[in-house]
């Protein structure tokens, strides 16, 4: 009885100590795959700050009205002025849409005599 | 184990045959028993403290090796900990009220060398200057071949320029990286970012640093970790604030002013739309401040808070609206400004020695009449003015949230005699800022309630104490309109947008006591639409001359007015106001009746 309980000891130690050892193994696996992944994150945000600076830079009020003048024959852009303000009625509806055509009429001359009218 | 039997059966014989006792045998052997049995026990309860011993000797040990270990190691992060945002040591950006970018930080190196790992000192130094023109080339030679072992070139490099000094290839020329705070909008609100510079400086770090403006205000909000990722919300307009600079800086040109400066506010939650003063600066590249001449003409000198200025006759609607709020007068009172007046032996004249005569109230304020408000002023007496000028924020430096404000203290009197009543009804003898200005006739315009002006967006309004009844402010809500309809602003009649306003021109002091002949300072305050102000705005131009005419003219009429005019055309559209058709009162409406 004794002897059988020190084997399964015995098997129970070397089980958790393999057990142990591949939990050392996957965390270290994970932890490295997490500063990985951190330091991606890190390098996106750094990234994202020069990215947005730099779109304020080029959305910089100067610039964009330099460009409205050099771009004036294209684009037409003036500064926003009062009477540029509209009533909703201004608004107009959109165009009835056609009503479907049933009856189509022939207005081709192809089946016309070839006479000359003149 | 042997067992020695208590009473052993030869001996017993053996006694008894002697006579003597058998019981005595039986004790004898019993003590040596018991003996045994004692010396067992020992050794047993030895053998277990031993063990325990041991034990408590092998965790003491353990938990002192941790222990030594711990305190002998490098500190290392703990790489488990997955931190819900990404923590960053960055300054906070500052963003406009839409969120525009207005201040954010950029990765950059800074340039050091260590002289003693050069190869080369005397061709790093002349491909230094190569790279940087500015930097002397005998000076750097001095300082590469000397004993430093240790210096700073430059602070700021861009990464074109660090690969230019890559190639000089000299291991002795080393990169330090940096934070730098970027205004990616260049000079815009440059008096209101202020600028940022470096605290102390590492080789792997450098404290970013306010060194004015909101950037100093806000240093401890701004340089705190919590906030990294919150940036602080102004109350600007990128939008508006770009348009104003210009058109103010146009108005100054076409003024030959030397000096302007603007102020946009919301009336009702102090809220600062934009704030201009010309001339300007750029915050990336911040000059060093004057250390010769007159402060106020160094492009660092903000205007609008640190300017403390006489501002003439915008203040003549103060006195207007306290006599009503007393009620004194109304707005149809009749008022002799006719001359000679006397306060305290000295003599009040009008604009160029007018006479106006008799006027009523609303016309004294369309006028300009400096008798008429000292008048009214004297009436009001000294100290009740002071009371409501306190109330209005006039006696204190504006809470405004920038490092300067606290620096545009307004200039009393020291005594508040008739005299001093008299002259600050109508804006001299008194010295403010234009934010002070602003935020006096937002009081008018709102209603009657006091307002602080502010620089941070607020989400819910705002309501200061009342300081004036809702009567008086409409009547003067009224007399500013009067102004512009028939009196001296009337180049501020925008179309579609009702601007009320007072003008003020007043003369410049010499720094050695009395006033300037040609030196003036234009004011226009206006708040807009008059029948429902939502904004406040204060246009001051310094020294202006309008050249246009047989001479020079240098009232505020014909400067500060239609430059204020041109900035409310452009700007009331971008800040969402549609120009409507002005509500007559009913009873100025003749009812007529039609019948065909």
């Amino acid at each position: 009885m004794r002897a059988v309980l020190h084997i399964l000891t015995t098997i129970a130690v070397i089980a958790l100590a393999f057990w142990a050892y591949r939990e050392n193994y996957a965390t270290q696996q994970a932890l490295s795959e997490a500063d990985k992944l951190h330091a991606n994150i890190r390098a996106a945000h750094a990234r994202l700050a020069v990215l947005k600076a730099e779109w304020a830079y080029q959305n910089r009020p100067d610039r964009l009205r330099d460009l409205t003048e050099i771009n004036f024959e294209r684009l037409g852009l003036l500064p926003l002025h009062p009477d540029q303000f509209g009533q909703v009625d201004e608004v107009p509806y959109p165009p009835a849409p056609l009503l479907p055509i049933t009856n189509p009429v022939d207005v081709s001359s192809a089946a016309a005599d070839d006479e000359d009218p003149l | 184990m042997i067992r020695t039997p208590l009473r052993p059966l030869a001996r017993i014989l053996d006694a008894r045959q002697k006579g003597e006792n058998p019981d005595a045998i039986e004790n004898e052997n019993k003590r040596i028993r018991h003996e045994q049995m004692r010396d067992n026990a020992r050794l047993r309860a030895e053998g277990r403290l031993l063990v325990l011993g041991v034990f408590f000797f092998c965790a003491f040990g353990v938990v002192g090796a941790r222990m030594g270990m711990l305190a002998s190691t490098d500190p290392v992060e703990p790489r488990a900990h997955a931190p819900g945002a990404v923590i960053s040591a960055s300054r906070a950006d500052i963003v406009d009220r839409h969120g525009n970018l207005l201040a954010t930080n950029f990765d950059t190196h800074a340039l050091y060398a260590q002289p003693k790992h050069m190869v080369d000192p005397v061709m790093a130094a002349k491909g230094l200057v190569k790279v940087f023109p500015d930097l002397d080339e005998a000076q750097l030679v001095k300082d590469f071949t000397g004993k430093r072992k240790f210096l700073w070139i430059k602070k700021k490099i861009s990464p074109e320029q660090k690969q230019a000094v890559h190639d000089i290839g000299d291991p002795g020329l080393l990169f330090a990286p940096r934070d730098m705070r970027l205004y990616p909008n260049g000079t815009l609100a440059a008096h209101i970012m202020g600028g940022a510079s470096y605290g102390k400086e590492g080789v792997h770090a450098a404290e970013v640093i306010g060194v004015a403006g909101v950037e100093k205000y806000f240093d401890d909000y701004l340089r705190d970790p919590v906030n990294a990722g919150k940036p602080l919300a102004l109350s600007l307009d990128l939008t508006v604030q770009a348009a104003s600079e210009r058109i103010l800086w146009g108005g100054m040109k076409l003024m030959n002013a030397k000096g302007a400066t603007s102020v946009l506010m919301d009336v009702k939650t102090g809220e600062v739309i934009s704030m201009v003063s010309l001339p300007t600066f750029d915050p990336n590249n911040r000059p060093r401040p004057a250390v010769e001449g007159d402060a106020s003409d160094s492009p660092l000198f903000n205007r609008a808070v640190q300017g403390v200025y006489e501002l003439g006759s915008v203040f003549k609607i103060f006195a207007a609206t306290q006599a009503i709020e007393l009620g004194l007068v109304n707005t149809e009172t009749v008022i002799e400004t006719k001359g000679p007046m006397k306060v305290g032996g000295f003599r009040i004249g009008e604009f160029q020695g007018k006479n106006y005569g008799a006027l009523s109230v609303a016309d004294i304020i369309v006028k300009s009449s400096n008798r008429g408000t000292g008048r009214m002023a004297l009436q009001i007496g000294p100290k009740r003015q002071q009371e409501f000028l306190k109330s209005l924020g006039f006696f204190e430096a504006t809470p405004f949230e920038i490092v300067e404000a606290a620096g545009g203290k307004p200039l009393l009197p020291k005594k508040w005699t008739d005299l001093s009543a008299v002259t600050i009804s109508y804006g001299h003898g008194m010295s403010t800022s234009p934010m002070h200005l602003a935020a006096g006739y937002a009081a008018i315009a709102n209603g009657g309630f006091k307002v602080t002006p502010t620089l941070i967006k607020q989400d819910t309004p705002k309501q200061g104490p009342r300081v004036m009844s809702e009567r008086a402010a409409r009547d003067g809500r009224m007399m500013l309109r009067k102004v512009v309809s028939k009196g001296t602003a009337s180049f501020a009649r925008v179309p579609g947008y009702f601007v009320g306003g007072k003008t003020g021109t007043a003369d410049k002091p010499k720094p050695r006591g009395g006033y300037y002949k040609k030196k003036t300072l234009a004011t226009f305050a206006s708040i807009f639409p008059a029948h429902d102000p939502k904004y406040v705005l204060i246009v001051t131009l310094d020294e202006p001359s309008e050249n246009s005419g047989d001479k020079p003219r240098r009232t505020a009429g014909w400067t500060a007015v239609p430059v204020a005019a041109e900035m409310i055309r452009r700007v009331a559209p971008l800040l969402g106001l549609r120009p409507a058709v002005e509500p007559v009162k009913r009873s100025m409406v003749t009812l007529t009746s039609s019948s065909n």
